[in-house]
């Protein structure tokens, strides 16, 4: 119970800090909302009487208490330049950011542990050697590159594979929830799913790459490391194949670094959906946020970067949780 | 293997047979669509979504695509003898997208919330000017206030749409966001922000029947993305593209292009400070450039050299004015001041970087072709928003690039708003010029008023108070069997697309 209440609390001072930082660093940066709206013409009283509207003539202070006082009632603002509460921006786009870096993540550890186990069953340096020379090329091309290397390989080798949107804008979507993925999944809505993953696959993967190459580096080093280990030896003595060996002794222990890197890694991967999601028009969180900070959409930004922090927080507590399990000596650490 | 790519090959196929569908038109348009207000926010004055609005609402008043202004929703109006009062006649037989008649009272009330300070219209200085309307059959008549010679001209520019008066009470502002109706060609079908919006052709539509009955504006930032959608067949119509990359499109095999000259400049600000109060020093930074050889190099001919803040499609244009590159013209006003190649003069000047077709490039080449006269120029890039807060802040630096659009051609919104000391866009302010514009704004004489700014333009040209750089060019890509109208006021509308 005590930790529980640590937790929360250590939750709460986090996104205070955030709040702090992030609503006083807009407020200095030069460029504001208003600033964007004044057409040719615009006279000084056209400002001020803009940002009254926009409860920009207060002092930051001031301000910061006002949005704070709403927060707590779960009240954002409103978008500058979407013209609705940021809340219901949030709640509306944040689906299907979450379902394209599920679905990243998913290729990241798939082809990371198959990689990885590859390697280490095989052990020839042929193959060693091509897949390190595979992952450290996936790591070295950052995703949004990854994302451009995509769109153009569509256009000479698959042009029939969509390059944005989240699904074919001719069709009307009839879901009942904004996590379209997944719910045509648990309805066994085969035909839906299979043309949503169509449109998810390409950004997925470009989010993908550099995390699978990160996970695979450290997951192969962890198992070549294990299998090194006195227990190994004698899983060898008793007759176990390699691959038994490998999925059966060595993968628990290297699973510990490699649950500790992937929620670091998950943590960029949230991050890089902003330009990942503005490559393919994704209609995400990720877009969203950038053309909050193009048009200085104070509120929206705000509320995004919340939402951002609080995800990274729950990643954070996710892993230790993982890694506790991974770990039995951590268990009764206090 | 074929089981398991059945569903994903079955959809691809299917996919690429509706991309035939000849009844849906499909753009990879180069911006997103955040709000459906247009005439309130951010959006409302930002030039390169009104193709998405001039798609769903009317305006007071329309613009042909040679920027000449024609009848809209209303189909006449004017004012008295002593412009002490204007008249509207608004159009029989527009109605809404619910079935509604479009009435005086949706003008009337249009015009008054654009005029309140409380709902946010950017233009409000502008819509104020106009009080006291009454109505009579399809007649309005209105108070000038305040009279503004371009007020009719504002009528066909941002924020000037109007909008159904009983359907907004209804629905209130964020029901209007979600279900936005209008009286336009087309009618909002489904919109997905950062995504997509999809039309539906608007039956009930006063004017002329477009011919797609669906029409899909995909948001697609990336220049990029939008070169493959069209090169794919998955669009089939982008704009906004590398100048490199339209020359190789239009020459491909099932693409067509074609370019205009639209309503956009590129512009050095000078602001009044420093080194720039030497007229020496502004004259021969605007002499040194040689303007034909960036459009011809870095822009491969795309774009119009200016010497004046005039576009030759805007009102106050003039071929007499102009600016001769004369480099060794610059040494000499240099010399004068006791500048040299060795000596060079130094400032700052501020660009974007790829906001507009090469504008950080040409900067570059400006740069080096003014060290060659004596000019050091240090190059800064800057954002668009800190553009923005520092011209309204009048803190530019001494030299800043930023592009000007103007579509109703106007000289007031190009030189007047520009150039006129006590507007928040002036980075220019001495009294020589407000003197010369300052009594433009109310001279109710049109022939007058234009002949007025063209004096400006020659003063200003002469005393290199700004230096005009060119005019954009949009270039389009769309795919065979479509006939594309551009117009010069910067719209793709989907209204001026049809099939050959």
């Amino acid at each position: 119970m005590a930790r529980l209440l640590v937790t929360i609390g250590s939750i709460f001072l986090t996104l205070l800090g955030v709040s702090v930082v992030i609503f006083v660093i807009l407020r200095l940066v030069p460029g504001d909302p208003i600033s964007m709206m004044l057409p040719p013409g615009a006279t000084d009283e056209v400002r001020a009487n803009l940002e009254r509207l926009y409860g920009l003539d207060k002092s930051i202070p001031a301000q910061y208490v006002i949005w704070l006082r709403n927060v707590a009632w779960l009240d954002f603002g409103m978008s500058t330049q979407f013209r609705l509460p940021v809340t219901e921006i949030i709640l509306d786009r944040l689906p299907a950011t979450l379902e394209l870096v599920l679905l990243a993540s998913l290729i990241a550890l798939v082809l990371a542990f198959a990689f990885s186990v590859l390697a280490v069953w095989l052990q020839v340096d042929s193959a060693t050697l091509a897949i390190d020379g595979l992952a450290g090329l996936a790591q070295a091309i950052p995703d949004f590159l990854w994302a451009l290397i995509f769109i153009l390989a569509v256009t000479l080798f698959a042009p029939m594979m969509p390059i944005s949107g989240r699904f074919d804008p001719r069709t009307a979507q009839d879901f009942a929830t904004n996590f379209y993925l997944l719910e045509s999944l648990v309805t066994f809505r085969i035909d839906a799913f299979a043309e949503l993953t169509r449109y998810a696959v390409l950004p997925a993967l470009a989010l993908a790459l550099p995390l699978a190459a990160g996970i695979t580096r450290v997951l192969k080093g962890a198992l070549e490391e294990a299998m090194a280990q006195d227990y190994v030896m004698l899983a060898q003595t008793k007759g176990k194949s390699r691959l038994a060996i490998v999925l059966g002794e060595a993968l628990r222990n290297a699973m510990i670094p490699t649950i500790a890197l992937t929620s670091v890694q998950l943590t960029f991967l949230i991050g890089g959906t902003v330009l990942i999601e503005r490559q393919f028009s994704w209609p995400g969180i990720g877009s969203t946020a950038i053309s909050a900070v193009i048009n200085r959409d104070l509120p929206l930004i705000q509320g995004i970067v919340l939402v951002f922090a609080l995800i990274f927080i729950m990643i954070n507590l996710a892993s230790n949780e993982l890694y506790r399990a991974a770990d039995p000596r951590l268990r009764t650490v206090r | 293997m074929k089981k398991l790519l059945g569903p994903l090959a079955g959809t691809a196929l299917a996919a690429n047979v509706a991309f035939a569908d000849d009844s849906t038109l499909t753009i990879a348009y180069n911006v997103s669509l955040p709000s459906w207000d247009a005439t309130v926010g951010v959006s409302a004055v930002n030039p390169t979504i009104q193709s998405i609005y001039k798609s769903v609402y009317d305006q007071y008043i329309d613009q042909n695509p040679d920027l000449s202004f024609r009848p809209g929703l209303l189909t006449e109006w004017g004012w008295n003898e002593d412009r002490s009062k204007v008249f509207m006649v608004v159009r029989e037989g527009a109605s809404w997208h619910n079935g509604d008649p479009v009435t005086p009272a949706d003008v009337v009330w249009s015009l008054e919330r654009a005029g309140k300070e409380e709902t946010g219209n950017p233009i409000q200085f502008l819509w104020s000017t106009l009080g006291n309307f009454t109505v009579d059959g399809n007649r309005i008549d209105a108070d000038v206030l305040r009279f503004d010679p371009t007020i009719f001209k504002w009528m066909a520019f941002l924020t000037a749409y109007v909008l159904p008066k009983d359907y907004y009470a209804e629905v209130g502002a964020e029901g209007f966001e979600k279900a936005p109706i209008g009286s336009g060609p087309y009618m909002v079908d489904e919109y997905v922000a950062n995504s997509f919006v999809r039309l539906k052709r608007y039956d009930g539509y006063w004017g002329e029947a477009p011919e797609f009955e669906t029409v899909i504006f995909k948001f697609l930032p990336d220049a990029s993305a939008r070169v493959a959608e069209v090169e794919t067949g998955a669009s089939d119509i982008t704009l906004e593209i590398p100048y490199e990359e339209y020359d190789r499109l239009a020459a491909k095999d099932g693409l067509n292009g074609v370019t205009t000259p639209v309503s956009d400049i590129g512009m050095i600000f000078i602001n009044d400070v420093g080194v720039m109060e030497d007229a020496n020093v502004r004259k021969a930074a605007a002499h040194a450039i040689n303007k034909d050889l960036i459009v011809d190099r870095l822009l491969r001919g795309y774009g119009v050299p200016i010497d004046t803040l005039q576009a030759p499609e805007y009102a106050a244009f003039t071929a007499e004015t102009t600016v001769a590159y004369d480099p060794e013209r610059s040494k000499e006003l240099l010399a004068a001041s006791g500048y040299s190649p060795d000596n060079p003069v130094k400032f700052k000047i501020q660009t974007t970087r790829g906001f507009k077709p090469k504008d950080y490039e040409m900067i570059q080449a400006v740069t080096g072709m003014w060290k060659r006269v004596g000019i050091e120029a240090e190059i800064e890039v800057y954002e668009i928003a800190k553009h923005f807060d520092l011209r309204a802040r009048d803190a530019l630096a001494p030299a800043a690039f930023y592009n000007w659009g103007n579509s109703i051609g106007d000289p007031s919104t190009s030189t007047g708003f520009s150039m006129f000391g006590p507007s928040p866009h002036s980075t220019w302010d001495t009294e020589d010029v407000d003197a010369m514009i300052g009594p433009l704004w109310g001279e109710d004489d049109e022939d007058a008023r234009i002949a007025g700014y063209q004096k400006v333009d020659a003063y200003i040209a002469e005393n290199a108070m700004v230096i005009p750089l060119l005019q954009f060019v949009q270039p389009i890509i769309y795919r065979d069997g479509l006939s594309v109208t551009p117009h010069v006021a910067n719209f793709l509308l989907p209204q001026n697309v049809s099939s050959n």
